[in-house]
């Protein structure tokens, strides 16, 4: 076969994966089995939305309202002041500017992260896959062993590492550090992904003379699209919501939206105010989940693409 | 035209100062971040910048775990906040030991520091072998009761003022559909309950024997017992949704008269002023609560870590001077709701209950040292989780609670 | 199809395509491109989680506080460790806590991910519905659940006030059940990122087997449970491993529910951890925890590693 019909192959391949469907029945009218398929999934839905719509009622009531504690009930007085004081004027120390002066740092740290940490472990996955050297998986053992240690327990020796190379509280810092701490979920994501590809797409481009970026940049970067919005979630998400370590290693200038979150959230002694902690968890969502929204359908493409099927 | 130059003369000398004094950049690390504690730090940041030339520059991390854990990790780092926030204790023993924060002797000699430090013990958490390493800023009580008048009124029982007299009304206050005890189940609510009942039962030189000299007899003696029954009988008196529930919470079942009392530190005053009621009309403070009351000398010190530029350094000088300054000392205290660090100091604003504590910690037989000053958090914690198991599980006895408080004790550093 | 891998290989494949042939052996110039390319992930593995594992390791035999040290005291940090009623609940409560959430996780996931396969409407709302609780805050939510099951605020009060009076539902409240509250909003938070793993992987299940399947007349609950299930271990690996991760490292969520209480009796070893190596300033104990953590994961690596190697023998002498 030639390498051009084997390409065509394994992308006719790739192209039905993608473009599959639902498998399952073909709907027909409306029997038993499809009104308890719809029960199942409103029940569901309805237990999913059920912490959502404490949220959304209590961000719209008064302190008053809330104190009297009917957490289910539609707010006697509706207010959308929690809304605007979360996002613009709830004190998080001595300023008083709600959630928006972190915005564009946490943006700021999730547009350098993503992509740095996305491309070191796609690197990773296609070379796990294709090219392994005397160790490689022992290399990617350690990784995942070390996606389970709790990160607490590796800060310390890090503080130190980077404060020796001078990057400790700076962007590039936290930029690195994301990367570390993204890379074990993710090399296992690409390199499930590239494992499953045909073999005879690498060799053909092996007979065609191509190296090892050639073939990464020519064929296996265009196929891992999919996938790479996988990843692009998962990271989003991650780093969106990191608290601990935007803390320590973004330094001052840099700190992101989370620590503004936390500091309008938490409390030891303080007064507490649940209609603003709750407009302002459900705005500093909002950027994960307009991610989850508009790029749900490539989300579970990209993973059908080949990442986990092995 | 004289004019003219007078202006001119003044902005050259203004320009000439402040190169000779370079204006220097003061980083702030604490965990005030909620509506009174804004108002608070917001004093501190004020005053400082009137001050003038050098800036208080805040980066407030809510949760004081969170707070101490990043300035540690800074210092770690190489990169130290000018100033972190802490409590008084011994977490910060070894960033003295170290060499790691500066050394505020001379200022405190200059200004007479333990002249006017009351009382003597909270300066005992910032003077370390003779020599200042911290600022004491302001004083919390954990020795408080917090009963609600219209929920006695409607049990016909008189508002007890100690807890002697609370468990001779508790049932009277059930039967009235009162939840007799309010208390949330967090781990440090119930500790810092504990401690309250144990103070009261062993009185303060007792006490001090206890965690100060570890005197093993005292930690398994007849008043630990009674302190733990008495831990036991409360536990009965409270609600089955204590669980988990926050302090405040907790507070709001006292401010709604859906509960008795509450024991807790004197800033749940914050949450009944808030709801706006009345101290003696809607609620009582009870200091305590035993007889005779107590206050504790819980509360804030800051820490300031030593810098590479001397300019620095000078204005984290300037800031402990500041924050121990009578009329700062006023306006912050007042709007932090906890007590001076001394004497002078004008409180006439403040309301009943924080007179009321003033008024006690006067007397230094009253103050009952906060006991993190003698033992360390390693031992706080296992003290906490020893109380948390307690309280939680009826099946664990007041012999096997106690034996396992005198085997901490034991081996507390 | 040749993008289906041979079935063998599935699992190794998943956790580390160890079983997968090498697929280049003799050229030693791309190969080094390789190792170039993954320069970041061996300074990772090896400049970060090695030598930072080992440093935790090492300081578990010490006597560190505030900042690590290297005052040598042997086993004294384990002795206590395993003295301590907080860290023996805390073992018994990840075991139990984890195996309740995996399993349900894994079954709800797998079970949306069918029900969700079946051409419904709205695909995309109740997909989005199912994966919102993984991009919230576990500090606001857990408070959020606590109040729910709360006696007095929530579900229960909510139920007895429409009549039923007999209605209980407030697991917090005591320590037997309060673990029970903790799995059930895990899997509130977790279960819509397993379900679109799953369902991704049922997506890329061939198109050729559903039809074999009903040439063959097997019911289609059969085929997604005997013969779709199976060519899916990719995708229930990656799902398992990122829960795993996730459950072991347990902390936002106990602490934003129930602080580990009623008591003691909610407590996880992550909390532990953390607790000590921060605010209760004792680093070596912190450590000695740590370390006992991660030691059934190195077993299990192992072992993996162990049946690898014994493959990889096997193949070479056939």
């Amino acid at each position: 076969m030639t390498t051009e019909a084997m390409t065509a192959g394994g992308a006719a391949a790739r192209s039905v994966a993608i473009e599959a469907g639902p498998r399952g029945a073909k709907p027909q009218k409306l029997s038993a089995s499809r009104v308890g398929i719809y029960a199942f999934l409103i029940v569901m839905a309805l237990f999913f939305l059920l912490p959502l719509w404490v949220m959304i009622v209590t961000s719209l009531k008064t302190m008053p309202e809330i104190r009297l504690g009917q957490i289910f009930s539609w707010p006697q007085n509706l207010t959308f002041d929690p809304w605007l004081k979360a996002w613009d004027t709830a004190c998080t120390g001595r300023d008083c500017n709600g959630l928006k002066p972190g915005f564009w740092n946490s943006v700021k740290i999730t547009a350098l992260s993503v992509p740095v940490s996305i491309i070191i472990a796609m690197i990773n996955g296609y070379a796990l896959s294709f090219w392994k050297y005397r160790g490689s998986e022992l290399l990617f053992g350690i990784l995942v062993f070390g996606a389970f240690v709790p990160y607490q327990v590796v800060i310390y020796p890090l503080i130190i590492g980077l404060s020796k190379v001078g990057l400790f509280a700076t962007l590039p810092g936290i930029v690195i550090i994301h990367t570390i701490f993204g890379m074990p979920i993710l090399t296992l994501l690409f390199r499930n992904f590239f494992s499953s590809l045909p073999i005879e797409l690498f060799k053909a481009a092996r007979v065609d003379g191509a190296g090892f970026w050639g073939i990464f940049f020519r064929i296996m970067l265009p196929m891992s699209v999919p996938i790479t919005i996988v990843a692009i979630i998962l990271q989003v998400t991650g780093i969106w919501n990191d608290f601990l370590f935007g803390l320590v290693f973004a330094g001052r200038p840099n700190m992101p939206m989370t620590i503004q979150l936390n500091n309008i959230v938490v409390t030891t002694t303080g007064i507490r105010e649940y209609n603003v902690n709750m407009a302002a968890t459900i705005l500093t969502a909002a950027v994960p989940l307009v991610i989850y929204f508009i790029s749900g359908k490539w989300f579970v493409r990209g993973i059908a693409a080949g990442a986990v099927k092995g | 035209m004289k004019r003219v130059v007078s202006v001119v003369a003044l902005c050259a000398s203004a320009l000439l100062g402040s190169t000779a004094v370079r204006a220097a950049d003061v980083e702030v690390i604490h965990w005030w971040t909620s509506g009174g504690e804004q108002a608070a730090v917001s004093v501190f940041a004020r005053e400082f910048d009137a001050l003038g030339g050098d800036n208080w520059v805040d980066t407030a991390i809510a949760g004081g775990e969170n707070a101490r854990s990043a300035t540690l990790q800074r210092i770690l780092g190489g990169d130290p906040p000018g100033a972190a926030q802490f409590n008084p204790g011994r977490q910060y023993e070894e960033l003295i030991a170290g060499g790691m924060l500066l050394d505020l002797t001379d200022l405190a000699t200059k200004e007479n520091w333990a002249g006017f430090i009351r009382p003597a013990s909270i300066s005992e958490a910032c003077l370390v072998d003779g020599r200042w390493w911290c600022v004491p800023v302001n004083i919390h009580s954990w020795n408080w009761g917090w009963a609600s008048i219209p929920a006695f009124e409607k049990a016909g029982v008189d508002v007890p003022s100690n807890l002697d007299e609370f468990l001779a009304a508790a049932p009277k206050l059930k039967e009235a559909g009162v939840i007799p005890f309010a208390i949330g189940g967090e781990s440090w609510q119930i500790s810092g309950a504990f401690g309250v009942v144990l103070t009261a039962a062993l009185g303060l030189e007792k006490r001090e024997q206890l965690f100060k000299d570890r005197n093993l007899e005292v930690a398994g003696g007849p008043e630990v017992k009674k302190a733990i029954e008495t831990f036991r009988s409360l536990k009965q008196w409270s609600d089955e949704g204590s669980a988990g529930r926050n302090w405040n919470d907790t507070t709001n079942l006292v401010v709604t008269d859906q509960a008795g009392m509450q024991i807790m530190g004197d800033w749940a005053r914050g949450e009944f002023g808030v709801a706006g009621e009345k101290p003696g009309v809607d609620y009582a403070c009870i200091p305590g609560p035993s007889t005779p009351p107590t206050v504790t000398t819980d509360g804030d010190i800051f820490l300031f870590p030593k810098q590479s530029d001397p300019e620095v350094e000078r204005a984290q000088l300037k800031m402990a001077s500041m924050m121990v300054n009578p009329q700062v000392q006023a306006l912050f205290n007042n709007a932090k709701g906890s007590m001076p660090i001394r004497d002078d100091v004008d409180m006439s604003l403040a309301d009943d209950c924080m007179k009321l504590g003033l008024s006690i910690i006067k007397d230094p037989a009253n103050i009952a040292i906060a006991a993190g000053r003698w033992i360390n958090n390693d031992t706080t914690g296992q003290l906490n989780d020893l109380w948390a198991q307690f309280w939680a599980d009826d099946s664990m006895t007041v012999e096997d609670a106690q034996a396992k408080f005198v085997e901490i004790i034991k081996v507390a550093e | 199809m040749a993008h289906i891998a041979p079935a063998k290989d599935d699992l190794a494949v998943a956790v580390s395509g160890v079983a997968a042939p090498d697929r280049d052996r003799r050229r030693p110039f791309a190969k080094l491109q390789a190792v170039l390319g993954t320069t970041p992930m061996i300074a990772t593995a090896v400049g970060v989680f090695v030598i930072c594992i080992l440093f935790s390791v090492w300081w578990s035999f010490t006597n560190s506080k505030l900042f690590p040290n290297n005052n040598f005291i042997g086993l004294a940090q384990y002795n206590r460790l395993w003295a301590n009623d907080r860290w023996i609940i805390s073992v018994n409560n990840i075991w139990f806590f984890g195996i309740m959430s995996m399993t349900f996780n894994m079954v709800f996931g797998y079970l949306l991910a069918v029900f969700m396969d079946q051409r419904i409407k709205q695909e995309d709302l109740f997909r989005s519905i199912f994966l919102y609780p993984f991009a919230m805050s576990s500090i606001v939510t857990g408070l959020v659940w606590q109040w729910m099951m709360d006696p007095n605020l929530g579900i229960q009060e909510t139920v007895r006030n429409l009549g039923w009076e007999g209605f209980n539902f407030a697991p917090l409240a005591r320590g037997e059940t309060a673990i029970y509250g903790l799995v059930l909003a895990g899997i509130w938070n977790g279960v819509g990122v397993t379900m679109a793993i799953m369902l991704a992987g049922l997506r890329g299940v061939d198109a050729e087997i559903w039809k074999a399947a009903k040439v063959d007349g097997i019911p289609a609950w059969r085929t997604y449970l005997f013969i779709v299930l199976p060519m899916m271990k990719g995708a229930i690996v990656t799902a398992f491993i990122l829960q795993a991760t996730g459950i072991i490292r347990v902390f936002d969520l106990v602490i934003a529910m129930t602080q580990g209480g009623p008591g003691i009796s909610t407590q996880m070893p992550a909390i532990y951890v953390i607790q000590h190596i921060t605010d209760r300033v004792n680093v070596g104990q912190g450590m000695a925890a740590a370390t006992m953590m991660l030691f059934p994961i190195a077993i299990l690596i192992a072992v993996r590693a162990l049946l690898e190697w014994r493959a990889r023998a096997r193949e070479k002498s056939v």
